[in-house]
């Protein structure tokens, strides 16, 4: 396998008709400049720490959370890797390099208290979760909400008939704090604060995410969401969610995220972890739309016991460079893992994003689709990794990841890794890099589409093993985002 | 059998003859720099059915992509007037908005995308309306079930995993619900077994009215027991060679293509410079109807 895929790819230039028509619409090109959430609003904070990361900061935000000494320790310890641990040496390097720490806001707080009611949210917050048609989404199809306003969750609900038969579904502040115990036990279980930088970042500064506990066999039909929303220029975005399905148990969890767009840089880093216990099923749908001066570095990671199973549905959309990777890890006979992604890359963004799966057990399987799509220079990559231990017999795996170039000047790279210590095992593994053909835009445009009508079409099918996970609602909208990139795309 | 179109011919169709529906003048089509056509000359007219015939590499096929307006094929020279209207420059969602429409001897696939969603899209595209979604499904089940085409074909992906004859039939479909002025039916009928072409075929004949002519561009003589021309040409090395009535086709099929090279060296009137056209071939009276 070849780790670049791209020079293999037929280099012939687009057809001049088609060059001079793109052009015609050259205003409309680049991703991002149609981004309707790039607005922002005015700062009107309870409080605001200064920029870059000290001991008191961290002291500071445990303080006004009122947290157990337990969480302040683990904090401290945290911080102190953050500072040892080198910056990954793999991935978008340059990029990476590029922030800095220093100037971050790694903690606001922008209202005194949580409200259930949005009438009770701040006019400001509020009217921008109106724009985003959360209040809206949530009257029509979910269970539950939360909406995540800069480092804290400013409104949450969840429907009455799910708390009674004891779901738990908060901002993680108060899971910590009327759910000390059930915290405690899984809290950086699945993910420690040393596995990596931006772990331990998120661990000395984590405020706000999402706390899920689904008691033994309550399956909750319809999803919960959590939406997440930065505002201010140079924030940095800590959230932490653990979701934890008791046996037998069943949940979707779809979280949203958008930011203005600046010019200088905001950080996003989250740690996610799941934990599935026997028979239970956990699927975790993210859309992230970030604006592009956002690097998303996020940390996702689930367990999945004895006949559990795992879905990371995950679309990435917007960012400057997102480096993410959901894992999970199958520790029990017969569990079963999916990580299916989509990542749409235009120009200024690098999307690094892929899956690991790590089988431990016997008979588990695994299956991993990845659908990329660059343009305007854009960069894909895929980096997955698929590990068998010695002794896991039966496992079945299969990886498919599929990218397409919208032009000559994006890129698109994949980095498979297969660790496999075990004979009796049966992986697949699949990729393909592809251009919009002429022939299949020659042929759409011979049935009356005009040439933005027909890559939105071709990029739709060939998103379309993603959408049909989605919830109706969601699909549609991703159908129509991905038709107003691709106005006056190609060229 | 019979077709509607037999007695339909030029010549007693003066209204709508006034002005042709296509005209090629003198057509030349280059493809990657490598010249194809090499002055083309046809008229067609309302009301009309032509078919191109002659061996593989003869230009039949570029010639219906240089209609269509495929990037690649470039018109050097020459003229392509629709309805009076230079089409060269125009894209293709243009000229199939003006009502020219290509059946694909290889349609590509499209993965993800669903044949009802595509039709619906490209449908709309084309008669420049969205039509109510109850008024498509009842036009296009009724079209479905005189082609034989089942239900479960709309939930798949256009052309994706279909057989030979599933994808003409989707093209024919497809023709059918776009409703050309002028339908361009490229190797229709390859890859069809006997009772898909006679389905087919039936389609075919459908698209012919009063006011449409169909181009069907063939290899064999087979499609023409049941989509009956009055305009049968000859195509060879970029040109055509030879022009005539049904009664040509048949000659064809008997004696092959090489008897064309030969005669036409013997009558300059059908030469590699004469203008030919409906309006001077003479269409035959005969029907050449099913063997």
């Amino acid at each position: 396998m070849s780790a670049d895929l791209a020079p293999a790819l037929n280099n012939k230039g687009l057809p001049e008709s088609i060059k001079s028509e793109s052009n015609k619409s050259a205003g409309l090109e680049g991703i991002g400049n149609d981004y309707k959430y790039g607005f922002s609003d005015k700062e009107d904070y309870i409080f605001k720490s200064g920029r870059g990361l000290t001991r008191e900061i961290v002291e500071k935000i445990s303080a006004m959370k009122n947290e157990p000494e337990w969480m302040l320790k683990f904090r401290l310890r945290a911080l102190d890797i953050f500072n040892k641990k080198p910056m990954p040496t793999w991935g978008n390097c340059g990029l990476l390099n590029d922030i800095d720490f220093e100037n971050i806001f790694y903690y606001i707080k922008p209202s005194q208290k949580q409200e259930t009611d949005w009438d009770e949210v701040p006019e400001g917050i509020k009217n921008t979760f109106d724009r985003l048609g959360i209040p809206e989404a949530e009257r029509k199809f979910l269970a539950g909400v939360t909406a995540q306003y800069e480092s804290e969750v400013v409104y949450h609900s969840i429907r009455e008939d799910l708390e009674k038969q004891g779901v738990l579904f908060l901002d993680m502040d108060s899971g910590l704090r009327l759910h000390e115990d059930i915290v405690r036990e899984h809290f950086a279980t699945v993910i420690p604060a040393a596995d990596n930088k931006f772990s331990a970042l998120n661990s000395a500064v984590w405020s706000g995410g999402s706390f899920i506990w689904v008691p033994p066999g309550v399956k909750i039909e319809i999803p919960l969401q959590a939406y997440f929303r930065i505002n201010a220029e140079n924030m940095g975005q800590f959230e932490r969610t653990l979701i934890i399905a008791e046996p037998g148990s069943f949940v979707h969890y779809i979280e949203g995220c958008t930011a203005p767009t600046y010019s200088t840089d905001s950080l996003h880093s989250a740690v996610v972890e799941l934990i599935a216990k026997p028979g239970a099923h956990i699927r975790y749908t993210t859309i992230q739309n970030w604006s592009k001066n956002v690097y998303n570095l996020v940390t996702k990671r689930a367990v999945a016991h004895e006949d559990a199973k795992v879905e990371w549905v995950d679309g990435n959309l917007g960012s400057k460079l997102t480096m993410k990777y959901p894992a999970i890890y199958l520790l029990g006979e017969r569990a079963h893992g999916e990580v299916l992604s989509i990542a749409f890359a235009g120009e200024d963004q690098h999307q690094d994003a892929g899956a690991k799966i790590i089988h431990a057990a016997k008979n588990t399987t695994s299956m991993i689709i990845s659908k990329s799509i660059c343009k305007n220079g854009g960069r894909t990559s895929y980096r997955g990794l698929i590990k068998v231990y010695p002794k896991a017999t039966g496992v079945k795996s299969s990886v498919k990841c599929d990218a397409l170039l919208l032009d000559d000047k994006s890129r698109s790279d994949t980095y498979p890794t297969m660790e496999i210590d075990e004979k009796d095992v049966n992986i697949e593994h699949e990729a393909t890099v592809s251009k919009v053909g002429e022939e299949q835009l020659f042929y759409l445009m011979s049935r009356g589409l005009n040439q933005d009508e027909a890559t939105a079409m071709i990029v739709n099918g060939f998103f379309e093993p993603f959408t049909k996970e989605l919830p109706l609602e969601y699909a549609v909208e991703l159908n129509r985002l991905i038709q107003l990139e691709m106005e006056g795309s190609v060229g | 059998m019979t077709s509607p179109n037999t007695n339909n011919s030029s010549g007693s169709n003066s209204d709508l003859s006034a002005i042709p529906l296509l005209e090629i003048v003198d057509l030349h089509v280059n493809v990657e720099d490598k010249e194809i056509l090499k002055g083309v000359n046809l008229t067609i007219r309302a009301g009309e059915i032509h078919a191109i015939m002659g061996r593989n590499g003869s230009g039949k096929s570029t010639l219906s992509y240089a209609l269509m307006g495929h990037p690649r094929y470039k018109v050097t020279s020459g003229k392509m007037l629709y309805k009076g209207q230079e089409i060269s420059e125009m894209s293709p969602d243009q000229r199939a908005k003006l009502g020219l429409a290509l059946a694909f001897q290889y349609p590509v696939s499209i993965p993800g995308v669903s044949v009802s969603n595509f039709l619906r899209k490209t449908v709309n595209a084309v008669r420049g309306r969205d039509i109510p979604v109850k008024e498509f499904r009842l036009e296009l089940k009724a079209l479905m079930a005189k082609l034989g085409v089942k239900d479960e074909f709309l939930s798949r992906y256009v052309n994706d995993g279909f057989s030979g004859g599933e994808k003409k039939r989707l093209e024919i479909l497809q023709l059918s619900m776009l409703n050309p002025s002028l339908a361009i039916l490229d190797e229709t009928d390859s890859g069809l077994d006997i009772d898909a072409l006679k389905t087919v075929s039936e389609g075919v004949n459908a698209l012919s009215k009063a006011d449409t002519a169909i181009l069907l561009i063939t290899h064999y003589q087979r499609m023409l027991n049941y989509v009956q021309p009055q305009f049968v040409h000859v195509f060879q090395d970029g040109k055509i060679v030879a022009s005539g009535g049904s009664e040509l086709a048949l000659e064809l099929e008997d004696r092959g293509y090489e008897w064309v090279t030969s005669e036409m060296q013997e009558t300059p009137g059908t030469g590699p410079n004469a203008k030919t056209s409906s309006s001077n071939a003479s269409p035959s009276p005969a029907v050449v109807g099913a063997k």
